[in-house]
This record gives structure tokens, C-alpha cells and sequence, in this order.
């Protein structure tokens, strides 16, 4: 809901302090926007933004139970399209849909380019995105907490 | 929360109350120095793997031990047959990653001269890094066959020897792969990477023995002062982070359908006999079996770099351990032989002489234990003892573990000045990113040779030889 404290100064994601792997929070207005930059937050883990060049765009469709479900698939549909598409993303579109079963339903669109391995600049190999503390909270804004595998 | 007790010098119990649900007590190896760089939320895990059905002893963390996600990392935990569980939580994403010990017929005065040509050499033979692909271009019945045969799948495809095999821990082929439980995205995922390094932690090195600790048995693995080594450390590639994804979202939803309860999404979990836990069991095989495979292809190629430089030069497989896996083992519980699944997470197996496992080259004196240092650091080759049986279900540690996170190493260091630092020190760097040696820095992880001596102390593998490096290609 609109009016919290956090509500107009919201930063879209925020990486946190951890001895082995990365932790970040990502924060949206609404679900669609947290899990746009929980995307951002996880690419920009593996690529350098600034080097990518949106040239060309990857739909995704993933349905699940429940919205944390549903993020941790769309997490792990991410670092799976890097490396079979051979791919860098800058943008991300979400959609979400809840059906009256409760399930839900995300149809997005990622932007982005083809890997170029003397353009781009990497950062970490992300093995996967964790279960570990891994949730979803809704206070002034929507928040998810992701702790990736590198 | 219960208080941690000291056992001796180099144990600690977290109590059963630690947490509520603890089954068993946890039990920490590390020394009083280490036990100050042990942080509370690795405790948390031990304590969380305590609550597991069908744990047997003690939830246990080796000296290396840091924060994992599920299981700490050094986590080493056993289960019944009859009411236990198999967890994701207690492997990891990275299936099998293991690491992998030839020895040369090569003396280091020879091969220093030649040290920047070779890294060079290697670093091109070997893909490594981000988005690097394999020059393998498997098919998909190879894939199939990788997974099913392992080592064995490479040898038979002309990779390594066939006598590489009995030098591999499950002889580079584990029994029981169930490839139709690998997802066409695993397939995917795994087939381009097929005979890639990785990236991170992972690396191949040129090291020189510097150290001998135990001179019969050093010459039982082939070891000499002054020889020229290679170790490669790496694992299952995307094939297994991709299976541990698929099996973690089957397994969150057997946590429900069997009602058990677990502290940690990461710990989910079957009872062992359940389909789920059966077909996550099938698919863990398959990417350990890449694993061993696709240390045997870089093997290879290191030997055809080395061929090329030093013609007629002999590298010959000491070891390949792993150290992310579960297993069907038989260990002794309150007098009676038991069938358990060992979780080993960032931990070693570490046989001794009594067990059947060990290969026959090894047999009078116990398997070799292979724990490789940080970028810069020495690793160490130590001997496994049957004190593991009782104290650890056969484990060691698998390495250092990381003290500092890679933001404040980012803040602290950058690539440019650890490379210069270890070139300093007469190491040769190579790598696809500067900012992954910044964050790999020698100083981001505990001393190497601290882990080790606890490990030797308590007696679970003793000190056999110590190896400096001389160049590393790292992804």
C-alpha cells in the first residue's frame, strides 16, 4: 500500500554482507517491480550492466503455487538462459496473474545481447540461487531476500 | 540457546538444545584459534542438520567449516536407512566437486624456466570462466553415457588411461545414475560445458612438493621433494547446479507430503525408500559421474600440454577425491554395522587401511586425502586413518574456508595487486577476470595449514606432503 515511510524513497535492490556467497534484498512497489529487480540485482552479480547493449529480447512464461515459488523458479530461469542462450540481460518486464485457484502465473520479457567475451565484463559464475532464508515480505514495499551460490 | 562445550583441544559440542528438535548433539573440529573464526549462524547450521530424521552420532563440521546454505560448509552428517533422509542441502549445487592430484616424473628446476609458457598453454587447452564452452561438443547419447559411466565413458572415449580409474574415489563412476531423472534443462545446461574448468574457487595448478612429512608413505602415492605436481579443482558444472535446482523445488514439496519439519528451506529433504528421495538419488549420481568425467577430460588435455613441453614426461593420477556428495556407506554405530547415506558438503572422505574402498595401491596405508589450499597458498596431501571411522564417518576437511566476504575483499584488494603480490612470491597468475582474483585473494580464507593440523592432530588423516604452487589458470 502506498504511504509508508519507505514507500517514495525505495532503492531497487541492496547487496548485504556474506563470508562465502552474495545476499541481496530487492524492493518493488508492487510484486511485478520486486521481482524486475531481483532479476537486476542477480545479473548484475554475474555482469557488469554497463556493457550490455539491448539488442534483442527472451519471453519467459513459469507458473507456480505461490509467489515465493514462483521467484525462486524465475531466479533459476535467469542464470539458465545466461548460459544455454549465451546471453547478457539489462531489462526485465514482469507480469503476474493470480487465477482464482490461487496459483500464480509470470509472463516476462528479458532484454539484452548476445555474450561477448571482450565486450562484456563478468563479475561471478552464479551456480544457482539458493533456498537459504530465502522469502518474500510485504511491509511498506514488497521484499525478497536471495542468497546466490557462487 | 545451550552454551558450546569444549571436548578437548580440537573438538567442541553444540548440545542438544542448541536449537529445539535437536536429535543429536553437533559436534565442531576446530582449535581454539579456529573456533574464534567459526561465526555463530555456522553453529545455527550444524545445530539445524541435528534435526534431521534418521541422523546418527552427531551432526558434524569440519575445520574449515563456514557458512553454508542448508548444511554448513565442512558439513558432514550420516542417516539410517530405515527412517533417514537424503537432502540437497548436505551436497550442494556443485555435485561432486572434487579435486584431482597427478604427480610428474618432473623435477621443478626443469619445468621453473618453462613456468609462464605452460600457464599459458593450459590456460588455452582448459576453457575456463564465464560462458566458456567445452571443445567437446558431446551429443546427447554421450551426455547419457557420461552420466551413467563417468571416468569410464572418458577412458573409453580415449581420455586418460584406464589405470586412472582405480586411482579415482568410486573409481570415477558411481552405481546407481538414473539419467531419465536429469531435466531437459540440466541436459542443456550440462552438454556445452562438458570438459570446462568453471569459474570462482575453481582452478588448475602447477605445484612444486616442498615438503615431505611422511617418507614411506609419500613414496606409496609417488610423492618426491622437489617434484613437479598438478592439481585441478573443480565440479559438475551447470549439469549439477541445474539438477540440484530441479530436485530442491521436488523435494520442497516432499517436505510437506511427508510432514517434516525443517529449520531451513535449503534442508529440504525425503525419507530414504520414497520416490522423491530415489529420484533425487539417480540424478545426484549422474552429475557426480560428470563430475569425475570431465576432471578426467582436463587431465587429458593437461597431459597433452605437458607432452608438448616436456616429451616423454609421465603424469600419473594419485588421487581424485570428492568433496560435495552423498553415499551409501557402511559404518560402525553402538557395535553394529549400519547402512548409512553420508552427506559430505565441502569435506573429504578420508579411509583408512580397513576399509574396501581404498583403492589396492593404497591399501597397507589408507587413501590419499587431498586438500588444495587458497590461490597462493599451499595444499596439502595427507593420508586417510581408520581414527576417521570412529571420530568423523571416514571425513577430513576440504580445504581452507573462507574468513572475509568478497565485497570487503573487493574494497580491499584488486586483481592488478594480488597478481602482483603472487608474482612476487614467484607465482604466475592467469585468469579470465581481475576482480575474481581480488575476491580470491590469499587472505580471504583461513590459514591452510592451521585446517590441516587439526585434522592431523585428532588423528582423522595425518600429514603426508606439502605443495607450493607455481602457477595457476584460474576461470
Amino acid at each position: 500500500m502506498p504511504g509508508g515511510p519507505n514507500y517514495y524513497r525505495m532503492i531497487p535492490f541492496e547487496y548485504l554482507e556474506h563470508t562465502a556467497d552474495i545476499k541481496f534484498r530487492a524492493y518493488g512497489k508492487t510484486p511485478e517491480e520486486m521481482l524486475s529487480n531481483a532479476a537486476a540485482a542477480l545479473f548484475q552479480s554475474m555482469v557488469e550492466p554497463a556493457t550490455i547493449i539491448v539488442k534483442e529480447s527472451w519471453k519467459v512464461e513459469l507458473e507456480a503455487s505461490d509467489l515465493e515459488d514462483l521467484a525462486y523458479q524465475w531466479l533459476s530461469e535467469i542464470v539458465f538462459l545466461f548460459e544455454t542462450e549465451f546471453a547478457v540481460f539489462a531489462t526485465f518486464s514482469v507480469k503476474l496473474q493470480q487465477d482464482r485457484n490461487e496459483s500464480w502465473k509470470l509472463q516476462a520479457e528479458i532484454g539484452g545481447e548476445r555474450m561477448d567475451l571482450l565486450r562484456h565484463a563478468f563479475e561471478n559464475e552464479v551456480k544457482a540461487i539458493t533456498r537459504h532464508k530465502f522469502g518474500i515480505k510485504k511491509n511498506d514495499v514488497w521484499c525478497i531476500q536471495v542468497i546466490l551460490d557462487v | 540457546m545451550a552454551e558450546i562445550i569444549k571436548i578437548n583441544d580440537n573438538t567442541y559440542e553444540v548440545p542438544i538444545g542448541h536449537r529445539p528438535g535437536m536429535r543429536v548433539p553437533g559436534r565442531i573440529f576446530v582449535s581454539a584459534a579456529l573456533r574464534d573464526m567459526v561465526e555463530p549462524g555456522t553453529i545455527d547450521q550444524v545445530a539445524n542438520v541435528a534435526t534431521l530424521p534418521g541422523i546418527v552420532k552427531y551432526s558434524m563440521a569440519m575445520p574449515d567449516a563456514h557458512l553454508g546454505y542448508g548444511f554448513p560448509i565442512g558439513g558432514v552428517a550420516a542417516f539410517r536407512e530405515e527412517d533417514g533422509i537424503i537432502s540437497p542441502g548436505g551436497v550442494g549445487f556443485d555435485i561432486n566437486c572434487g579435486v584431482r592430484l597427478l604427480s610428474t616424473d618432473l623435477q621443478a628446476a626443469a619445468v621453473q624456466p618453462l613456468i609462464n609458457t605452460l600457464i599459458d598453454a593450459l590456460f588455452e587447452a582448459i576453457p575456463s570462466g564465464l560462458g566458456a564452452t567445452g571443445r567437446l561438443h558431446a551429443s546427447d547419447q554421450q551426455l547419457t553415457e557420461t552420466f551413467i559411466s563417468g571416468s569410464k565413458w572418458a577412458v573409453e572415449e580415449g581420455y586418460g588411461f584406464e589405470s586412472d580409474l582405480t586411482h579415482c574415489e568410486e573409481s570415477g563412476h558411481m552405481p546407481g545414475a538414473d539419467p531419465s531423472q536429469v531435466s531437459v534443462k540440466a541436459r542443456k545446461r550440462g552438454r556445452p560445458q562438458l570438459g570446462t574448468l568453471g569459474s570462482g574457487n575453481h582452478f588448475l595448478e602447477i605445484q612444486r612438493v616442498e615438503e615431505i612429512y611422511d617418507e614411506p608413505v609419500a613414496k606409496q602415492f609417488g610423492l618426491f621433494q622437489g617434484q613437479i605436481t598438478v592439481m585441478i579443482h573443480c565440479g559438475s558444472r551447470g549439469a549439477g547446479h541445474q539438477i540440484c535446482t530441479d530436485h530442491l523445488e521436488v523435494l520442497s514439496r516432499a517436505v510437506k507430503k511427508y510432514n517434516i519439519e525443517i529449520p531451513d528451506k535449503q534442508l529440504a529433504c525425503a525419507p530414504l525408500g520414497s520416490p522423491e528421495a530415489d529420484q533425487y538419488f539417480g540424478a545426484m549420481v549422474c552429475a557426480a559421474n560428470y563430475a569425475w568425467a570431465n576432471r578426467h577430460i582436463i587431465a587429458h588435455w593437461t597431459r597433452e600440454v605437458f607432452e608438448r613441453y616436456f616429451p616423454g614426461s609421465k603424469l600419473d593420477l594419485v588421487y581424485d577425491v570428492a568433496h560435495n556428495v552423498a553415499k551409501i556407506e557402511e559404518h560402525e554405530v553402538d557395535g553394529k554395522r549400519e547402512r548409512l547415506y553420508v552427506h559430505r558438503k565441502g569435506a573429504t572422505r578420508a579411509f583408512g587401511p580397513s576399509r574396501s574402498e581404498v583403492p589396492d595401491a593404497y591399501r597397507t596405508v589408507g587413501q590419499p586425502v587431498l586438500i588444495p589450499g587458497s590461490m597462493g597458498t599451499s595444499s596439502y596431501v595427507l593420508c586417510g586413518s581408520d581414527i576417521a571411522q570412529e571420530l568423523t564417518f571416514g571425513s577430513a576437511c576440504h580445504g581452507a574456508g573462507r574468513v572475509m566476504s568478497r565485497s570487503q575483499a573487493l574494497k580491499l584488494f584488486t586483481g592488478q595487486n594480488v597478481k602482483a603480490a603472487l608474482n612476487k612470491e614467484g607465482i604466475v597468475v592467469k585468469s579470465t577476470s581481475p576482480g575474481m582474483l581480488a575476491e580470491e585473494a590469499p587472505q580471504v580464507y583461513k590459514p591452510s595449514g592451521d585446517v590441516v593440523d587439526v585434522v592431523h592432530n585428532l588423528g582423522i588423516a595425518t600429514k603426508v606432503a606439502r605443495l607450493v604452487p607455481l602457477g595457476v589458470s584460474k576461470g
